[in-house]
């Protein structure tokens, strides 16, 4: 009888020992890494796409909360920078649209080139290596700092595998296949992401692109970043098809809801698969919105309300969600996110502040790097009476030998 | 007067001399000539063969063998890899090129002619040229835009425009017009092998003409120097500057104005841009004349550029009566034969411009 009981009793004890490691098991499991759900996509072409299901780690989580929060902030400065007059010309801001450039990056491996419009700042800033804040923002002042010595400027900004910041709309959209036919004629292990907006998706030269990148099986990822306006006209006044993730036709098309930074994420990662396995290109649309207008120049109120906007930032923001996101399953504390957001208003500020007191380049180099060698040794100035010398800033060109 | 004997004599030296593999020092052996389309063949070959990301993009490049023929027999030797046909859209073919420029390849883009890549300009213009600017130094773009240019024979206003001048316009590219098959080879190599954006504009009716090619010339290493003139006939009493097709009219002048005394130096300006102003220069402070003659239109057309810089320098005072152009007239071209032989300048142009400035009758 008694070894009845201590066999029982130790059955029981072995049960709760059981259940005592599976629960901590799971708790540690619960606060490093967590399942969420993907939003729904819209497939064509297509008869299975991303996973709806993804996980994250606590690592990502606050490394993507960063990113995406030091964008905001980079776009906040260069607003205000902009409304100092401290930077001209044309300034396209990316804020709202945060995750859809985080959400890529953190799928895209080293090797994965990618190339976009004149809307480019948090894509040069992930791609820049050096002092990416002062690098973008510098660019932007017009001073030497700037990733292009600030002789781009907003528009025209390059990085290791990242091809601009293109300025002509759609141009950038051939351009990008180019670099899918290099990397598939060098058999590199490689995609190319090509950007571009609603508004260049009626563009013809991108048609040509599609047909080629499609025709050639070539490993491009075409994105259109669908923020409802091209400029000041909405979708639904300048296209007759607006589903623009089948406008790839026999290209296969996914849409994506592009305010939530996962679901970029796992559609990105699926879209690679479908590249490097030899299926051609895939054309993702993701909806976002950008909370400024067009460009600083444009209030963005004449073709849209200012409800729209209040609406869009209060219930849709990507940040804000993500943030809820990973609050709600507990992979972070909010003091954690306080204090990243606190980072990155100092890491933002103070790349603003050097930025802004750095120096122009000399007027020498006014006619430099016109050609990547010395063909034309003397440039004409603006009198035949005086010319500019012509060199080549030494170190930085990629493509020479 | 070479006899039978002397001839056969002639001819075993000769057979001797290439018996003896002396090749290099024997130019009396048979100076070879060669077509404008087989000196572009050849260059495109050598080069394909030298660096294996050298590949050539456009319509009917591969299987057709060129519209022209000029890329003839490269699809079967190198294959769908580096001779790739494309669909008819040029602006996307283009971006593709300079893209692929871009990421570290070497395109020779080809145009069935000039007249299409207006389709495409903003690619070359401003993703293609400006890029290296705008980056700094950052991404050079190395590509070679190539195809006819110009007057061909009845094609009329669309299929006749000489884009020379437009795309000697711009910063950022470098602009070639050569006229023979020495310019031909040389050029295009060097072309291929330079890290900017580089427009080479060919003739179609130059095509199918031979010329002499030297020993030099026909080495596999033969590069020109673009940005340099040839003085393609010397002379002394007058300079006539041209390129492509007018060096050809502009040496059938000089002909024609020897027999009367007059000794004209006809320069082939081979580029367009950069313009070699110092030959130009230097020949004018010789003869103190010039004419520069052209197929294009007259309106900002190249002679006009060479006659502003000439007027802008100290060889200004070394004329001794205003320099002229002779160009095409400022018409689109018609198809009419005769109409379009007098759209194009002729030797009697350049003949009559000449003896205007000397004075002569």
């Amino acid at each position: 009888m008694l070894r009845l009981y201590f066999l029982i009793n130790a059955q029981k004890i072995l049960q709760i020992k059981k259940c005592l490691k599976s629960f901590n098991h799971a708790k540690t499991r619960y606060t490093t890494e967590a399942k969420f759900q993907t939003k729904p996509y819209r497939l064509h072409r297509l008869d299975k796409g991303p996973e709806p299901e993804t996980t994250l780690t606590k690592s990502d989580a606050l490394k993507y909360f960063e990113l995406m929060s030091t964008v905001r902030k980079l776009e906040a400065n260069i607003n205000i920078l902009y409304k100092a007059k401290i930077i001209r010309g044309f300034c396209h801001l990316y804020s709202g649209q945060e995750a859809v450039a985080v959400g890529m990056y953190a799928a895209l491996r080293p090797s994965d080139a990618a190339i976009t419009s004149y809307r480019c700042h948090a894509w040069i800033y992930l791609y820049s290596k050096e002092d990416p804040l002062v690098a973008v923002i510098a660019e932007l002042v017009g001073t030497r700092a700037g990733c292009s010595r600030g002789k781009g400027g907003s528009m025209h900004m390059y990085a290791p595998n990242f091809y601009g910041g293109n300025g002509i709309v759609g141009a950038q959209v051939p351009l990008g296949v180019g670099v899918a036919l290099a990397f598939k004629y060098t058999q590199k292990d490689a995609v190319s992401v090509v950007l571009y907006g609603d508004g260049a998706a009626n563009n013809g030269q991108v048609f040509e692109a599609f047909n080629i990148a499609k025709l050639w099986n070539l490993p491009c990822i075409f994105v259109c970043e669908n923020n409802q306006y091209g400029m000041g006209t909405s979708t639904a006044r300048h296209s007759a098809n607006t589903e623009f993730y089948t406008r790839g036709d026999v290209i296969p098309g996914i849409w994506i809801d592009g305010m939530d930074i996962l679901s970029v994420r796992e559609a990105t990662r699926f879209s690679i698969n479908h590249c490097v396995s030899g299926k051609g290109p895939i054309l993702l649309e993701v909806y976002t919105y950008r909370y400024f207008g067009h460009s600083l120049s444009d209030p963005g109120t004449s073709y849209r309300t200012h409800d729209e906007i209040q609406k869009m930032r209060h219930t849709n923001d990507p940040i804000k969600n993500f943030s809820n996101q990973l609050l709600t399953a507990n992979l972070v504390t909010q003091d954690e996110l306080h204090q990243i957001e606190a980072k990155v208003k100092k890491e933002v500020d103070d790349a603003t502040e050097r930025a802004k007191i750095g120096k122009e380049i000399e007027m020498e180099e006014l006619t430099y790097d016109i050609y990547a060698n010395d063909v034309m040794k003397e440039i004409r100035l603006t009198t035949p009476f005086r010319t500019g010398p012509h060199k080549v800033t030494v170190n930085r060109s990629q493509n020479l030998k | 007067m070479a006899t039978v004997k002397n001839t056969s004599n002639l001819l075993s030296l000769v057979g001797k001399s290439l018996n003896r593999r002396s090749f290099s020092v024997s130019k009396v052996a048979a100076a070879k000539q060669m077509t404008v389309r087989d000196a572009l063949n050849s260059a495109l070959d050598e080069e394909m063969s030298r660096d294996e990301r050298v590949f050539i993009i456009g319509e009917e490049v591969a299987q057709y063998d060129g519209a022209y023929k000029v890329t003839r027999g490269l699809w079967k030797k190198y294959g769908d890899k580096r001779v790739i046909d494309t669909p008819i859209t040029e602006m996307g073919f283009t971006g593709i090129a300079v893209g692929a420029a871009m990421a570290g390849l070497r395109p020779v883009c080809e145009y069935m002619t000039f007249n299409f890549a207006m389709q495409a300009i903003d690619q070359i213009v401003n993703s293609a040229a400006k890029t290296f600017y705008m980056s700094a130094g950052l991404v050079n773009v190395p590509v070679v835009f190539r195809g006819p240019n110009g007057a061909a024979a009845g094609v009329a206003a669309q299929h006749s425009q000489c884009y020379g001048a437009w795309y000697a316009h711009v910063p950022g590219l470098k602009v070639i017009s050569p006229y023979n098959s020495e310019d031909c080879k040389g050029l295009l190599k060097a072309a291929i092998r330079d890290p900017d954006p580089v427009v080479f504009l060919e003739n179609e009716l130059l095509y199918g003409v031979q010329y002499p090619m030297s020993d030099q010339a026909l080495a596999n290493d033969f590069i020109l120097p673009i940005g340099k003139a040839k003085i393609e006939r010397p002379g002394k009493h007058i300079t006539i500057v041209a390129h492509s097709k007018a060096v050809e009219t502009s040496l059938q002048a000089a002909n024609e104005l020897s027999s009367k005394g007059i000794e004209a130096e006809v320069i082939n300006l081979r580029s367009l841009r950069p313009l070699d102003m110092n030959t130009i220069n230097a020949s004018v402070a010789k003869t103190n004349h010039l004419i520069s003659v052209e197929q294009g239109w007259p309106t900002a057309g190249m002679g006009a550029e060479i006659l502003a810089r000439i007027m802008e320098s100290e060889t200004f005072f070394h004329l001794d009566q205003p320099a002229v152009r002779v160009t095409g007239v400022d018409v689109p071209m018609p198809y009419t034969k005769s109409l379009e032989a007098a759209a194009l300048p002729a030797p009697k142009d350049v003949l009559e411009a000449a003896k205007k400035l000397l004075k002569v009758k």
